[in-house]
């Protein structure tokens, strides 16, 4: 077991309606590994991510966490994860502080430990001057990284982060990927998803595109862009490149 | 332009329709109780039209004034304006604003209440049928009293929303305008209880009301028919200057909405960790610190808290002195009891970080049981003790304390299997108070409509018991009332929490698609 894969996905599918959003996506995320998933839009990553973490349920399909069957024994497998859904709401009535504790007592941390993390969350984070206000008056940077302190709380095995760059500033996000690159480099995985290829390039060691609910490429950076730069070959895998001649109208000087 | 936003509202009908067959059987039931009231109205017309002229004029005077009001004041208090076609949406659009207003004022009439206030305006109209010229002036004035009525209701709802921008003040007042409404009823009966209600005193309402703006409109056929056509001329202009002014006030309304777009003012701190610090540092006591903190700052929780005194002054002012009064203690652990039901739905998407964490469903059933319970069983106790002394019948206490134990522990444990069963989309904290959700009414109404039935079946041992006590004036029988509703109550709580919690844990990600889908 302790060579297992920090999360396998075997299968997955999933429909909406008449809409098949996943069509039956393998991916081995090795443990240690920081794991980048890119992916036009509506390709399938947030519903493959939230499968993945127990908040949708796969229509067929296996979610190995660790080895462990994340849909056969929830309660026991979400104790190893840390999620930061994207598109969702924040128990935003409480303050920055109570939802950070709210996230830890939840996984069942102890008082202290809840409170000493969430001073380190906050600092790190820089929060610490909001700690106070409510959420519901956070930015929707400060939103995201108060919701990244409550994936981080319980320290995770597994990081799964949908969009964690969305909305935030950019000294904020370099602090964001010191505090994920020393996660790894301490044993931990990360997953992340985003449609910034050269940000994936640069932090990422791994990486897969996703488009139309199905995996196009996985493996590691080096392996997955081939010489060339992320940018050109997701370009290439996906298609959909349009010249820009098409729009000749669109011209200042012809209004 | 109009026919496009006309044909937009219809659109997005038709797309709310096919998403769900909730919204059919919303559509179908709205549409038979306006359908109903429709033929109720056009049959007293019917035979109003064949009575003296000066008592048509009397009931169209103040059955139209009533449907003026109603459309004026209720959207602020009730219901919500239909937000479907909203301003705010139009914000980048560059249509005249002079097309906007026309187009938004025709596409809410289409509607079950736009399409039944235009049917009964007409057969109001159509009461003149007897004198002709009557009859052109009436159909004239039924259009103007209809636009009367959409755009007064655009005008008040918007200009409320404009005043009320803060977060904490619009939330406070969404709470305080429901409470003059519920009085104002029985003020009213009082008031008029005691004047028995003659022709007379209606004639003179109805004459007063005829100068105002709510029934000048209506009036005007009826001096036609009496051939005062100086009088006819004066309300008609009273009518006309009316719409001039709702129109004015909305279009100004809007212009400042539209450059203005509504946002929310930096207020209120949190001191410390507050419920967090105080309970327990397990996931239940960290699921009944956020409920608690809940019930204190999300004005959804606070209504259902502050409706609670309003109802005891209401039953106090029908029967005062009356054995009435000592309902408040089961009805209000009732209400406080289901108030959790639709607990799942208030969460929102927010209900995620309890499907990401490795959280018992029976934890989070039990978490918002005991905040709840922690604030109802203090409330519910005063409220009985309170009544029972009002009404000078201190021997009541242990019956109707059974009695509202029961019903309290009862409701919580339906609450629970049921909002770990359905969910409903629901106002978001925060979100205009005077905006409805789509498609929220009718599986609000029916799972309410179950859960009552199946609450009151539950509590039928006790229910007897205190009447008999009650009825019969023995404490002996008062007292055993209250050991079989606490003992019932607890039995069928644990029972609820636990059936939710399992039901919880297997519905816990299907509940949160379902949520996000609303969203």
């Amino acid at each position: 077991m302790s060579n297992a894969p920090a999360l396998e996905l075997r299968g997955l599918w999933r429909k909406f309606g008449d809409k098949i959003a996943v069509s039956g996506i393998d991916l081995v995320v090795p443990a240690g590994s920081f794991y980048g998933l890119v992916g036009p839009n509506g390709a399938g990553k947030t519903t493959t991510l939230s499968m993945a973490t127990g908040l949708l349920q796969p229509d067929f399909g296996t979610v190995l966490v660790h080895g462990h069957d994340l849909w056969a024994s929830p309660i026991e497998v979400k104790a190893m994860l840390g999620v930061l859904p994207d598109g969702v709401r924040l128990f935003d009535r409480l303050t920055g502080e109570q939802l950070i504790t709210y996230a830890g007592l939840l996984q069942g941390l102890d008082r202290e430990t809840v409170a000493a993390r969430a001073t380190d969350l906050l600092a790190a984070l820089d929060l610490t001057a909001d700690a106070t206000k409510l959420v519901v008056e956070y930015s929707a940077g400060m939103t995201k990284k108060v919701a990244l302190a409550c994936a981080l709380v319980h320290a995770p095995r597994l990081l799964v982060l949908d969009e964690p760059f969305e909305a935030v500033d950019p000294v904020s996000a370099a602090n964001i990927r010191d505090i994920l690159r020393s996660y790894v480099g301490s044993g931990g995985t990360v997953i992340v998803s985003s449609h910034v290829m050269d940000l994936v390039q640069r932090m990422c060691d791994h990486v897969a595109v996703i488009a139309a609910g199905h995996v196009l490429a996985a493996g590691t950076i080096d392996e997955v862009r081939g010489g060339g730069s992320l940018e050109d070959r997701f370009v290439d895998l996906v298609g959909g490149r349009v010249s820009g001649e098409g729009l000749a109208w669109l011209r200042t000087s012809s209004a | 332009m109009v026919a496009h936003l006309v044909r937009l509202k219809l659109t997005l009908l038709r797309n709310a329709l096919r998403r769900s067959p909730w919204q059919v059987v919303g559509l179908v039931v709205a549409s038979l109780y306006g359908l109903g009231a429709l033929v109720l109205v056009v049959a007293s017309m019917a035979v109003l039209s064949v009575q003296e002229p000066d008592i048509r004029g009397l009931v169209t005077v103040l059955v139209g004034s009533v449907l003026v009001l109603g459309w004026w004041v209720v959207p602020l208090i009730a219901f919500g304006l239909d937000s479907t076609v909203d301003p705010a949406r139009f914000v980048t659009f560059a249509i005249p604003r002079r097309s906007l207003l026309t187009g938004l004022a025709i596409a809410g009439v289409i509607g079950v209440p736009g399409l039944v206030t235009v049917g009964a305006a007409l057969s109001m109209a159509g009461v003149w049928w007897r004198t002709p010229a009557a009859l052109v002036v009436g159909v004239l004035c039924a259009a103007l009293a209809v636009a009367t009525c959409v755009i007064g209701a655009r005008a008040t709802t918007s200009a409320a929303s404009t005043l009320v921008t803060g977060r904490r003040f619009r939330e406070v007042m969404a709470a305080v305008a429901v409470l003059p409404i519920i009085v104002i009823g029985p003020v009213i009966g009082r008031v008029t209880s005691g004047t028995t209600i003659t022709e007379d005193l209606l004639r003179q309402v109805a004459e007063v009301l005829s100068w105002t703006p709510f029934g000048a409109s209506w009036a005007v056929p009826g001096d036609v028919a009496d051939g005062q056509w100086g009088l006819a001329a004066a309300r008609f202009g009273i009518a006309v200057v009316t719409l001039a002014v709702v129109a004015l006030v909305w279009d100004r309304a809007l212009a400042h909405a539209l450059v203005n777009p509504a946002h929310q003012k930096v207020s209120s701190k949190g001191r410390g960790l507050g419920w967090f610090d105080r309970l327990p540092a397990t996931p239940l006591g960290a699921v009944t610190a956020r409920c608690l903190t809940y019930w204190a700052r999300d004005p959804r929780y606070a209504l259902a808290v502050a409706v609670v005194p309003v109802l005891a002054i209401v039953l106090y002012i029908v029967n005062p002195g009356g054995d009435t009064v000592l309902l408040i203690g089961p009805i209000a652990a009732y209400l406080m009891g289901w108030g959790i039901s639709a607990d799942v739905a208030y969460d929102g998407t927010a209900f995620w970080t309890h499907v990401a964490a490795p959280l018992r469903g029976t934890a989070d059933r039990l978490g918002r049981v005991i905040a709840a319970g922690a604030i109802a069983v203090p409330a519910v106790t005063i409220l009985v003790v309170g009544s029972a002394l009002i009404a000078r019948q201190p021997h009541t206490v242990p019956a109707l304390l059974g009695l509202s134990f029961g019903v309290l522990l009862t409701s919580l444990g339906g609450s629970s299997i049921l909002s770990a069963l359905v969910v409903y989309p629901v106002q978001l904290p925060g979100e205009s108070p005077f905006q409805t959700k789509q498609g929220a009414s009718t599986a609000s109404v029916v799972s309410q409509l179950v859960g009552w039935l199946a609450v009151m079946a539950l509590c039928l041992p006790e229910m007897i018991l205190a009447l008999m006590a009650v009825r019969g004036g023995s404490v002996a029988l008062g007292w055993v009332t209250l050991v079989v509703g606490l003992v019932l109550g607890s039995t069928l709580l644990a029972i609820g929490v636990r059936v939710g919690g399992r039901t919880l844990d297997r519905t816990g990600p299907s509940l949160l698609s379902k949520i996000v889908a609303f969203a």
